[in-house]
């Protein structure tokens, strides 16, 4: 079965210069533990599509499904990290942040205190567990709100240019580390990005959006070997397909 | 120790004043006489009476103001009907000074701790307040909806989300509340207690021409006030949203 169903999502809203579509009848589906990358310009509904996803916002039309069950709302079937370092909470240590959903659930306090450490070992980071967020570097922050978003053990993990802010070489380290734990936790990603290198790094599968109205452009498959040389050919020609598709 | 030395010299200035024989010793007494008057009530336990009787109403006053404060604030930052509800009473409730309602509550309530801990609360009540509804509305939406994907509702959103979100506001909030508990508690002694308490003693001596005590009990009124101000708020700061990082030290 498909881990995410995406079918004929449309979302219009009202501005002061008229109804402005977002999306505009959008059909996709994800193969389970596949990395599914989006990119576009801002202004594609990349972002809104995620948040529909996610379940913080409604399409106007269409139906997003998880493993089966319409989304009418967040749920513990998906975990999300966003482009803010804030995201975290400042008054809770990095243990405390990974636990939260666990907390949520209602799992009790030694049990979640293990799968939080165990989450971040998984990157990296299970040394600063005791930190709290503003003594941490961005790249670290994003690092736990990653942990964060996997504790629970969501089915899908929903990014939402979760790098865009990080320096270049400190972004690159953290695409390494999350093709590591993609690979060691089989999560169906949908990662939203500008970024085509990134996507052509990450992904299995991009699809390609454009603006007004926001709609599916192109989809490209990426078959190469993991983990990825981001200064072959092959890796080049691809990311210069996605180019053409974003500006043709 | 900046504060011990500013305090030291108005001190001496109060001391400089007080021998120059401009005023009379009984009106105005040297530091020697108040000290006196404040050791043997010290001494006989009726000043740790007094104030334990005026700290006692404080807490409860403060206590009932904060808690229902907080959730009546964070409702009315949260929730947009709450806030048009309750926000024309609070503004026309708010300027209305809290001993103006002192002869209302004795008259209902009879001289006593009610009436006293009704006016330490309503004093008390409009900084948390205001406080704790800008607070709920200036938590950062990021973590709202970070915490709605990871499945916090209701009471454990608020408490473990909203509260702590909004912590610096609150604590902004309870500090303003006790300075105006405090500050509201003894007028309030004065007019509606009988016996004891803080306020009390001041407006008692009075009656005997004793300045020695009532600045004596002054002096206890301030000590007070700046142990909770510097020491106890201070150090509830220091644990929490300092520690958090939501609020910064000043450049020194």
């Amino acid at each position: 079965m498909d881990t995410i169903q995406v079918a004929g999502v449309s979302l219009a809203y009202d501005t002061p210069a008229g109804r402005v579509s977002a999306l505009e009848n959008v059909s996709f589906a994800t193969e389970p533990s596949e990395f599914l990358c989006i990119v576009g310009p801002s202004g594609c509904g990349k972002t809104t599509l995620l948040n529909m996803i996610a379940g913080f916002l409604r399409p106007g039309a269409g139906e997003i499904r998880i493993a089966g069950h319409a989304v009418g709302g967040e749920g513990f079937d998906r975990g999300v990290v966003f482009q803010d370092f804030a995201q975290l909470f400042p008054w809770r240590t990095a243990l405390g942040n990974v636990a939260f959903g666990l907390e949520m659930k209602g799992v009790p306090r030694a049990e979640r205190e293990r799968i939080a450490l165990e989450q971040l070992r998984l990157v990296r980071l299970e040394k600063f567990a005791a930190a709290y967020p503003h003594h941490l570097s961005g790249g670290m922050q994003q690092r736990v709100a990653i942990a964060r978003a996997l504790a629970y053990n969501p089915a899908v993990l929903l990014m939402d240019e979760p790098f865009a802010a990080l320096d270049a070489m400190t972004r690159e380290e953290m695409q390494r580390l999350l093709a590591e734990v993609w690979r060691e936790t089989r999560k169906t990603v949908v990662y939203v990005t500008h970024n085509v290198a990134e996507a052509v790094y990450l992904g299995d599968r991009v699809i390609v959006m454009s603006p007004h109205p926001g709609t599916i452009r192109a989809e490209v498959r990426i078959r190469l070997p993991r983990p990825r040389d981001a200064l072959s050919v092959e890796f080049l020609q691809h990311q210069k397909e996605l180019l053409g598709h974003l500006t043709g | 120790m900046k504060a011990a030395m500013s305090i030291a010299v108005a001190l001496l200035l109060y001391e400089v004043l007080a021998r120059s024989g401009v005023f009379a010793a009984a009106l105005v007494p040297g530091l020697p006489a108040i000290a006196r008057a404040l050791w043997s009530m010290l001494a006989d336990g009726s000043m740790l009476k007094h104030a334990g009787a005026t700290l006692y109403r404080v807490a409860l006053g403060l206590g009932l103001a904060a808690t229902l404060g907080l959730a009546l604030g964070v409702l009315m930052g949260r929730w947009r009907p709450a806030e048009r509800f309750f926000m024309p009473l609070v503004s026309v409730l708010m300027p209305i000074p809290s001993l103006a309602w002192a002869p209302v509550f004795i008259l209902w309530f009879g001289l006593g701790d009610v009436a006293t801990i009704l006016i330490v609360f309503y004093a008390a009540s409009f900084p948390m307040v205001l406080n704790a509804w800008t607070g709920a509305r200036a938590v950062n939406p990021i973590w709202l909806r970070a915490a709605g994907a990871m499945g916090a509702r209701g009471a454990a959103l608020f408490w473990k989300v909203v509260v702590p979100a909004a912590s610096p506001f609150i604590l902004s909030g309870l500090r303003q509340a006790f300075q105006r508990a405090w500050i509201a508690v003894v007028g309030a002694e004065m007019l509606a207690a009988s016996d004891y308490g803080l306020g009390w003693v001041i407006f008692d001596a009075k009656e005997f021409l004793n300045a020695d005590v009532m600045l004596a009990a002054l002096a206890v009124i301030g000590a007070i006030g700046f142990v909770f101000e510097r020491l106890v708020f201070g150090a509830l700061e220091r644990a929490t949203v300092q520690r958090w990082g939501m609020l910064r030290l000043a450049r020194p």
